[in-house]
């Protein structure tokens, strides 16, 4: 599913700074990986990487079979669009759109048709147990509730790979413990999901850990 | 990316912020009113200005009449034809001496050595109608009728300049001039002359009498027509007037008038264009401006929408797409606002208004264009947008 070997992430400076030395991860169809490490370690950098938001300067990334990192920026966008969906802390919902618009938005950019797209965002919101919201804006939902419409909009397209930088960060314990709740759900359904964090209790709950330390990977 | 999810995502980021994207409407709003309202103030107004120069011009034809060796080319009751047309207002027709060589007039039949009473003026021979042909008015008195011709009445209208070189002021005395030999009641005397002005310095008389004076055959017609009738009259009057003969008439015929108009209103459209044209600058700087900064607040949301699958040339389209709708917006509005106004101005100044179809559609189509030249810059700048630095 994810092979990263010996990925260096260096970004120009005097000295250049090395994000990311000499990675090497592998990630199954259906792991649950959470990356830990604290703040300035690598694990924004890493999540780029994996999310073909940003390019490694050397070594090796293939997505599903498929290595990147000789891709072309076009074929990038398309890949990271079709396989792989997105989690983030702020949740990066548009205020002004209803949830189900928000989870529309996925589609957008696919080559899948405008038809039964609505059909597909309701199924997706009933997968994460919201099908009662559907019409609100995003300023009328709790914390934990955006936090599912995000990742009803990341599983839309059934997407192959599921990055979620902090997913937990903004939200308190009861709704951490429901969106923690639906990741394992997810693993269940066969779904692959990194997770980046650096609170340990969150870490705990995925099947595998693995620890970042400036820029070097090590499994716990 | 389907076009209209292009679309509906470009609208709903013009919606998101409403009062924002209105008030940045507002700049090519004005722009486009000024715009239309120029050109159409413009045009309105150039078309009253002409339009009453050209009621003058454009509705006077003249036929010439050459002399003929044989019967004359055009008989003095010709005139009745030519008025029967449909689109003839009024019609006279005139006979003038060849060279047009002024006969001695004189106010009364002394000949006093010592000063002149004599005044060398034109007499011509005209039909009744002269008086509306050249469109002036009886100051004082009255213009001889048919009664008079047919009788050979020994009668005379004078011009208001004739009247004052020979010191005729009051007709109720019947005052008389001579002409050469022979005395002529002074019946009228005719001023206020819109076209053949010359007249004012002339003797008329009717046809019948104008013969003693060698006037016996038409040398003019003077026919006036409704407004737009002039070409028409201008090919059919040789007919009427010399069924035989017309192709030997010489018809001057108004000028174009809408040459003229076309004239003078590109003269003050230049001038209002660039006004409007500036106005519409500023509205495209105002448009990028709030463009510019619409994309500076929506970076996460442009990281997101790469995140999502976005290539650049989405992100580029959708930011283009919402400045040339706000622009679209803005010259829809104010091709409307102009329109009323132009319609309000005209209504008040009791104009007719005049506006270009073309200038309703092409309003709003240079909105759009300011909207998306304005755009293109930010639309770049939201493009080149790194998605790392753009979820950061």
């Amino acid at each position: 599913m994810i092979s990263l070997v010996d990925v260096v992430r260096e970004f120009p400076a005097q000295p250049p700074v090395r994000a990311l030395d000499r990675v090497t991860l592998r990630v199954g169809r259906g792991d649950y990986v959470a990356v830990l490490g604290p703040s300035g370690s690598g694990k924004s950098t890493l999540l780029n990487v994996l999310g073909l938001l940003d390019r490694p300067s050397s070594g090796s990334y293939r997505l599903d079979g498929t290595e990147t990192t000789t891709l072309r920026d076009g074929a990038r966008t398309r890949l990271r669009g079709d396989r792989i969906g997105f989690v983030f802390q702020a949740f990066h919902l548009l205020s002004h759109r209803s949830v189900v618009e928000n989870v529309m938005l996925a589609e957008v950019y696919r080559k899948s048709g405008r038809a039964g797209r609505r059909e597909r965002a309701l199924a997706a919101l009933e997968r994460v147990r919201l099908s009662h919201r559907t019409g609100f804006l995003p300023g009328r939902l709790s914390g934990g509730e955006r936090q599912r419409a995000a990742i009803a909009r990341a599983l839309m397209g059934d997407p192959s790979l599921l990055l979620c930088d902090e997913p937990t960060g903004n939200l308190d314990s009861r709704n951490t413990e429901a969106v923690l709740d639906l990741f394992d759900e997810l693993r269940r359904q066969g779904l692959t999901i990194v997770v980046i964090t650096h609170e340990q209790e969150v870490a705990e709950r995925a099947a595998r850990r693995v620890r970042i330390t400036d820029g070097v990977l090590v499994e716990e | 990316m389907h076009v209209r999810d292009l679309i509906e995502e470009s609208v709903a980021g013009m919606l998101a912020r409403p009062v924002r994207s209105a008030l940045t409407t507002l700049g090519t709003v004005l722009g486009i009113t000024t715009l239309v309202v120029t050109l159409g103030v413009a045009a309105t107004a150039g078309n009253q200005i002409v339009g009453r120069f050209d009621e003058l011009v454009a509705t006077a034809i003249t036929v010439g009449v050459p002399e003929s060796p044989n019967a004359p080319l055009v008989e003095w009751d010709a005139i009745d034809r030519l008025t029967r047309l449909r689109g003839v207002e009024s019609a006279a027709a005139v006979s003038e001496s060849k060279d047009g060589a002024n006969v001695s007039v004189r106010s009364n039949d002394l000949v006093d050595p010592t000063r002149v009473t004599a005044q060398s003026l034109t007499v011509l021979a005209a039909t009744t109608g002269l008086p509306e042909a050249a469109r002036g008015r009886m100051v004082r008195g009255r213009f001889y009728d048919l009664g008079h011709v047919r009788r050979h009445d020994r009668v005379a209208v004078i011009g208001e300049q004739a009247a004052e070189l020979l010191g005729v002021t009051r007709l109720d005395r019947a005052p008389a001039i001579f002409i050469g030999e022979h005395a002529y009641t002074v019946i009228g005397i005719l001023g206020d002359l819109r076209r053949e002005r010359d007249l004012s310095s002339a003797v008329l008389v009717p046809p019948t009498v104008g013969r003693q004076f060698g006037l016996r055959d038409v040398t003019r017609v003077l026919v006036n027509t409704s407004l737009g009738a002039a070409g028409l009259i201008a090919r059919q009057a040789p007919t009427a007037l010399s069924p035989g003969n017309g192709d030997m008439l010489q018809v001057v015929a108004p000028p174009s008038p809408t040459r003229a108009r076309d004239q003078a209103e590109d003269d003050v459209n230049a001038l209002f264009l660039i006004l409007g044209l500036v106005s519409l600058v500023v509205g495209a700087v105002g448009i990028a401006n709030v463009t510019l900064v619409t994309v500076m607040e929506r970076v996460p949301e442009i990281g997101l929408r790469r995140s999502l699958g976005a290539a650049r040339r989405h992100i580029a389209a959708q930011f283009l797409l919402e400045s040339t709708l706000i622009g679209l917006t803005g010259g829809v509005i104010g091709a409307a606002l102009g329109v009323v106004t132009v319609v309000a101005v005209s209504a008040a100044k009791q104009w007719t208004p005049l506006l270009d179809l073309r200038l309703a559609v092409a309003a709003p189509v240079a909105g759009a264009v300011v909207g998306l030249l304005a755009g293109l810059y930010p639309a770049l700048r939201a493009a080149r947008m790194e998605p790392v630095e753009a979820l950061r």
